[in-house]
């Protein structure tokens, strides 16, 4: 969605200098939610104020809300089909191998220091067995980052 | 309902710290596991529908489990609730004018967040497989998959049309194989 949005807003319309872009997704990338609507929420806000950013996030959600709405729709009269729900069946292998894959291939930028190998395994044994919830393992391995850099 | 499922929606929304999945173990945590308010299964069937269509996964896949669990206003709750802390949070931001992200104990807390991230979604990607892939077939189409998107690059939808194709194909040789298994038997 990157790309689409450099074209509109710089280029095109030139609401925003790529240097205040940048910004604002490296920001974006950091805070909690979808990059895309986390852009979308900052920019609004730099060009209208709160009002702004209230009309930029409903927007780009809005899409998200019509087509989710009209395939549930879709998918429920499909109930009884046989081929949809052996179609919906045979995409568990798919997404399962798509999660997996999305993780691996993110762990090279995401497993930097040495700290963060620890990190990783700590996390990987604590909710392999169910011994913490994922978000107090989320939050401690923050907290835990946050104190090393203190030391 | 609608109240707790904002609430829910508020918390994973949250807690959803980098890109693409990452929304994944917080809410199969919360919808599947502490409330219950959908099966393995069906959360993994919806997984796959909702990357049929554009938007982000963590928007989409809220406005759905919402809109099964409470209809249209559970949609629009959800919805809110998810997106809700990352627009609180922007605004902060964007109004005090501070480049947060250059606060290095931001950054700090952040960096120590993504690998936990990693590590959560690969544990929640291999739980839910070994919850809803039996058959020796699954598992190999599982790796098959795995392979083509990591090695070959293919994208997602590719991967899913794939797969919804092959489901279709071995129900069909399956029923086929069964009706004329009976036709024999019958004879």
């Amino acid at each position: 969605m990157l790309p689409l949005f450099q074209r509109d807003i710089i280029e095109r319309n030139h609401w925003l200098t790529q240097s205040d872009f940048l910004d604002i997704v490296a920001t974006a990338e950091m805070t909690p939610g979808p990059i895309a609507i986390n852009t979308a929420t900052f920019v609004g806000y730099k060009l209208s104020g709160f009002w702004g950013s209230l009309v930029s996030t409903l927007a780009i959600v809005l899409p998200s809300f019509i087509s989710i709405t009209l395939l549930a729709f879709i998918l429920n009269k499909l109930k009884d089909n046989k081929d949809a729900q052996s179609g919906i069946k045979g995409m568990r292998p798919a997404v399962t191998a798509m999660i997996i894959t999305a993780a691996l291939s993110l762990a090279p930028q995401s497993i930097v220091r040495p700290l963060d190998i620890i990190l990783f395994a700590g996390a990987l044994i604590l909710s392999w067995k169910n011994w913490l919830n994922p978000i107090v393992i989320l939050l401690g391995s923050g907290v835990i980052s946050l104190l090393f850099g203190l030391i | 309902m609608l109240w707790s499922l904002f609430i829910n929606c508020f918390k994973v929304g949250a807690l959803t710290i980098g890109g693409g999945y990452a929304m994944l173990p917080v809410m199969k945590e919360v919808f599947v596991t502490k409330k219950k308010w959908v099966s393995e299964e069906d959360f993994v069937d919806m997984m796959a529908v909702i990357q049929t269509v554009p938007g982000a996964i963590a928007v989409n896949s809220s406005i759905y489990l919402g809109r099964k669990i409470a209809g249209i206003p559970g949609a629009i709750a959800a919805t809110i609730g998810s997106v809700l802390p990352s627009f609180l949070i922007i605004l902060l931001i964007a109004s005090t004018l501070t480049s947060w992200y250059q606060n290095p104990y931001i950054a700090n807390f952040f960096a120590g967040v993504r690998p936990a991230v990693i590590a959560l979604i690969l544990v929640a990607g291999v739980k839910l497989g070994k919850g809803i892939l039996h058959s020796k077939i699954q598992i190999a189409l599982t790796l098959l998959f795995a392979l083509l998107a990591l090695v070959l690059k293919f994208h997602p939808v590719v991967l899913l049309v794939m797969g919804a194709a092959i489901g279709i194909l071995l129900s069909r040789i399956s029923e086929k194989s069964n009706a004329s298994e009976k036709k024999g038997r019958d004879q």
